[in-house]
């Protein structure tokens, strides 16, 4: 069995949520782009762990799912609060930061 | 490489679901599909105890969280198709596709020699095995993580709880608002009117006929109205000409009302 | 001492020994060195730090300090005399000032018979001029603070003569130049008086600037700035390298004895009030260049170009001097113009060498006495004519003001150098020692020994003597005892100074500090050169008795005059050069350099900051607070970060 595939297709799975992100304006959806980035990454650690043959890539997978999961609370808690001041998801309705 | 093979052209497909459906619903549907192929590709990669955790803490947990807040948020807040930022898409695009083409080339130019296999390492058992490398090796960290669900945890509810500035409104203060709002503005006093009962037609997504025989937008609930699921009064204008004409009455008053409504919608 | 050695041929070689500054350190009396500079400058402090609490006895707290370290000035000097001829430098080290690397400066007093003379000259004059402040300040609001200026002087004029390296007596320097200044301006709502005095500072700055110099030089030269150390290191170094130093040395003494060019401030000086005059522009501070540099005698003696600069300067300025005061009506700046040339006098002396540095500073006592003594004079004149100036205004003042009149007979005889007053011993000694060093120089000082006859006798004319020609309104009285007492003084010494020079006892007595004249004989004997003097200065006299008190003075300036009087009454155009040289090219280069600064300089920095606006103006609007738009440009820096790792790691 060969790894490259595996890689190629994490890599295809980050450059769509990276495109995600870029592209989708509801702050929910940016965040599940966010998410995809994160799993792809995680594929690619499965991977090389696999691929090595130990299992420190499964270990950190492991540490970036509970991360993921700490910063999904706190990113949609966020987000409910915008929305109810803001009524509005869009991340381009939360511009006021600027020049 | 059997399950890969099927799974991979899923997942991409999935994954650019994500870009273009307009609904976060049907996003978020779809990006269970990705994660839960992830998970029997980790099954694959011999790591059973993630393919268990991707299953029950991503697609289990913190897709329910997002589908609980788009709950919240409203399953109408759907996006608009026009884009804000002149050429963000364009760019977007063309960047993205571009990183894409160089990590692509940049992977396909690195050669990953042989793979080892994790059969050795998984002696006596995966999550054991995991189990002796988190408890001693990555104790520190592991402990520190249960710091930051912690502290994630009381973030959320800091920044879900919504501090009371007034006092609460009791019973009597919420009547006399309600004459004085009547009083000023003319607010109809009592409660929304139920949705309309037909004779041949009964149900919450149709609209109540006020005594004039217009449609009452109250009575209707705002979600439903706002799917479109609603049967407009319109499409229902022609069946009561119908039963006006079956009943062989000339219902001359119809029509306007008719018109109306159109214009409402 | 090491390089006593080798300056011992040299010595052998100029025939006359420069004597090396090698002090014991004080006892006895000495210890009270300090006390001498300290009690007018704790009297200074009182006065100005005291306010209006002081007011009332303020101005006999002045009398007391300064007369108080004339006592103790006057013990020091009968404990010196009392010593051994080759023991009579004694040093008090106070406290380490400045000690920076290489650079050690100790705040040391150095008392030595130059100092001892000074000291008598500054705090028994000073006292004099006190006491007669009373008097000439009785009305004057301001009194208190007049006096706390005239302590912090006398302080300050102590420092320079009793310091014993460059630096200290720097520090004396600037501090007669701020007192000159502040008392010079002390009439300040006068635009006149402050003028002058800001006159007065910046001249003076060009002088310290020369002196700073030298300093700098000096301790480069020698890694010393102390008179002990650079006295013995003198003989070793680079002629050319003494020539600068006394050139540079003699600039600082040209501002402040008001030598030429250096000599516009002085006349416009006598804004201040009289005793200022006498204390500060003809007793004391103007003569502290020529005591510069008698004192750095070992630079100058060495350093024979140098010197002749001082002839130069000095020969120049007397005739200067002397050719103003022949056409000026204003009785103070006669005085001053007198003054001017009675330092050109001096400084002929210093520059003389060893012949006459003794001469010069007999010269300097005298002229401390019968020009104080003078401007004292004066200052009660013009009290009696209710603060005129103007000569042409008096007339037939003697019968009013007797003891003035008497008291400034004297100053005047001693200035002419009358046969047995002070001013004709000196006088007559340094004029016979320049005749020794060049014929020329001796023919020159004698011109200015007949114009001074003229113009004094001029000022006494007009004065004293011929018809009144008041104001209607004046009434002249004598002034009160406390203004009388000290003219009485000054007068008795003004005839008694030239007992120093019996058995040549100050010759003898600087000896030590100035080394040992060797006697040169001139080609004619002295009693000739005497008698030429005499004729000439009698000459003088004549004429202005011809001129002036056979006719009528007129009471305005007559302004059909010649060229000459002219240029001797706008002071030969002393400013005129000042502006045409300095001051107009300076006001040009300032002029270009403020608009260079304008343009160019603040162009740059104004250019840059309203570039780095503009070019903000331009990048703010990429922060439009869209989290997409930043994601991307961070996408885009990603890309860079892959494309460089492929780079390094595959190529």
């Amino acid at each position: 069995m060969s790894t490259e595939p595996y890689i190629v297709l994490s890599a295809i799975l980050f450059t769509i949520g990276c495109v995600g992100v870029l592209t989708r304006r509801n702050a929910i959806v940016v965040f599940m782009c966010v998410e995809l980035m994160l799993n792809a990454s995680n594929l690619a650690l499965v991977t090389f762990a696999k691929a090595n043959g130990n299992l420190e890539g499964q270990v950190g997978a492991f540490f970036v799912m509970v991360v993921a999961a700490a910063e999904v609370v706190v990113g949609l808690a966020i987000i409910m609060t915008i929305f109810r001041t803001r009524r509005s998801a869009s991340v381009d309705d939360a511009s006021l930061l600027k020049y | 490489m059997t399950a890969f093979w099927i799974l991979a052209p899923i997942m991409v497909a999935a994954a650019l679901g994500i870009l273009f459906v307009r609904k976060a619903v049907h996003a978020a549907l779809l990006l269970a599909v990705v994660m839960i192929s992830l998970a029997v590709l980790y099954a694959a990669l011999d790591a059973p105890f993630l393919f268990a955790v991707q299953i029950i803490v991503y697609t289990g947990a913190i897709l329910m969280l997002f589908l609980f807040v788009l709950m919240l948020v409203g399953v109408d807040a759907s996006d608009s198709v026009v884009e804000t930022i002149r050429g963000q898409r364009l760019l977007a695009t063309v960047v993205g596709l571009l990183f894409g083409l160089v990590l692509v080339v940049g992977i396909s130019q690195v050669t990953f020699g042989t793979v080892v296999g994790l059969d050795k390492a998984n002696e006596g058992g995966n999550v054991p095995q995991l189990a002796n490398l988190l408890f001693s090796k990555y104790v520190f960290a592991f402990e520190t993580t249960s710091a930051l669900l912690i502290t994630a945890a009381i973030g959320a509810m800091v920044l879900a709880h919504r501090e009371r500035l007034t006092p609460k409104e009791g019973q009597a203060a919420q009547a006399a608002r309600r004459v004085r709002e009547y009083a000023d503005t003319g607010r109809h006093l009592g409660p929304l009117p139920p949705p309309g009962v037909f004779a041949r037609h009964n149900a919450v997504d149709t609209p109540a006929l006020l005594p004039d025989g217009t449609a009452s937008e109250a009575s209707v609930s705002r979600v439903l109205a706002a799917r479109g699921t609603v049967r407009s009064a319109p499409a229902m204008a022609d069946d009561i000409d119908e039963v006006q004409r079956q009943l062989g009455q000339g219902g001359a008053a119809r029509p306007a009302v008719d018109e109306d409504e159109e214009g409402a919608q | 001492m090491s390089v006593l050695p080798m300056l011992a041929p040299l010595a052998a070689e100029g025939a006359e020994h420069v004597p090396v500054v090698d002090p014991s350190s004080a006892d006895g009396v000495f210890t009270l060195m300090w006390v001498v500079i300290a009690l007018p400058l704790a009297g200074a402090a009182i006065l100005l730090l005291g306010g209006r609490l002081t007011d009332a006895w303020g101005h006999l707290l002045g009398c007391l300090t300064v007369v108080g370290s004339f006592a103790i000035s006057l013990a020091m000097f009968v404990s010196l005399i009392g010593r051994a001829d080759d023991d009579r430098q004694v040093s008090q080290h106070l406290y380490d000032w400045i000690s920076v690397g290489g650079f050690k400066v100790g705040a040391d007093l150095l008392y030595d018979p130059l100092s001892a003379l000074f000291l008598l000259l500054i705090t028994g004059v000073g006292g004099l001029i006190h006491i007669y402040s009373i008097g000439y300040m009785a009305h004057d609001e301001r009194r208190r603070r007049f006096f706390g200026y005239l302590n912090l002087f006398v302080a300050a004029m102590l420092v320079l003569v009793l310091a014993e390296n460059y630096l200290l007596l720097f520090l004396g320097w600037e501090g007669v130049g701020l007192a000159s200044y502040l008392l010079i301006g002390f009439w300040q709502y006068k635009p006149s008086a402050a003028a002058a005095a800001k006159k007065a500072f910046v001249i003076n700055r060009v002088g310290d600037m020369g002196m700073s110099l030298a300093i700098m030089l000096i301790f480069v030269t020698f890694g010393t700035i102390s008179f002990t150390g650079v006295s013995e290191a003198a003989g070793g170094a680079k002629e050319s390298t003494l020539t600068a130093i006394g050139l540079l040395l003699l600039l600082g003494a040209c501002g402040k004895s008001a030598q030429v060019p250096l000599q516009a401030w002085l006349l416009d000086a006598m804004e201040g009030p009289t005793p200022v005059s006498a204390l500060i522009h003809a007793a004391t501070m103007v003569t502290a260049g020529v005591y510069l540099i008698v004192r750095s005698n070992f630079i100058f003696d060495r350093a024979p170009d140098a010197q002749t600069a001082v002839i130069a300067v000095a020969v120049v300025t007397l005739l200067w001097g002397a050719i103003i005061g022949t056409s000026k009506d204003d009785i103070k700046k006669v005085l001053a113009g007198s003054t001017m040339s009675q330092i050109g006098y001096m400084m002929l002396g210093a520059g003389l060498g060893i012949a006459g540095y003794a001469f010069a500073i007999f010269h300097l006592l005298n002229h401390g006495f019968f020009k104080a003594n003078m401007f004292l004079g004066a200052g009660s004149v013009m009290h009696a004519m209710d603060d005129d100036v103007d000569m042409r205004h008096y007339g037939a003042l003697s019968k009013m003001l007797p003891i003035t009149f008497l008291t400034f007979l004297m100053g005047y005889l001693a200035i002419i150098g009358f046969p047995g007053f002070s001013g004709f011993w000196s006088k007559d000694k340094i004029i016979e020692t320049a005749f020794v060093d060049s014929v020329w120089i001796g023919i020159l000082a004698t011109i200015g020994a007949g114009i001074t006859g003229f113009y004094m006798t001029r000022l006494m004319l007009m004065t004293f003597f011929t018809q009144k020609r008041w104001e209607e309104h004046v009434h002249p009285h004598e002034s009160p005892k406390v203004m009388t007492f000290p003219l009485i003084v000054l007068a008795a010494l003004s005839v008694l100074g030239g007992i120093m020079l019996l058995n040549d006892w100050i010759v003898d007595f600087l000896a030590p500090v100035v080394g040992t004249p060797v006697h040169h004989e001139t080609e004619v004997p002295p009693i000739v050169i005497t008698l030429i003097i005499l004729a000439v200065v009698a000459a003088g006299v004549a004429t202005a008795w011809f001129t002036i008190g056979r006719s009528e003075v007129p009471r305005v300036a007559p302004t059909q005059v010649s060229v000459f009087t002219r240029a001797a009454r706008n002071d030969l155009y002393g400013d005129a050069i000042n502006d045409t040289l300095v001051v107009r090219p300076g006001t040009h280069v300032v002029h270009g350099l403020t608009t260079f600064d304008k343009s160019v300089v603040d162009g740059a920095v104004m250019g840059q900051a309203s570039a780095t606006g503009g070019l903000a103006q331009v990048f703010r609007r990429w922060q439009n607070g869209f989290v997409r738009s930043y994601a991307l440009s961070l996408l885009g820096g990603a890309i860079l970060v892959v494309l460089a790792l492929l780079v390094v790691n595959l190529g």
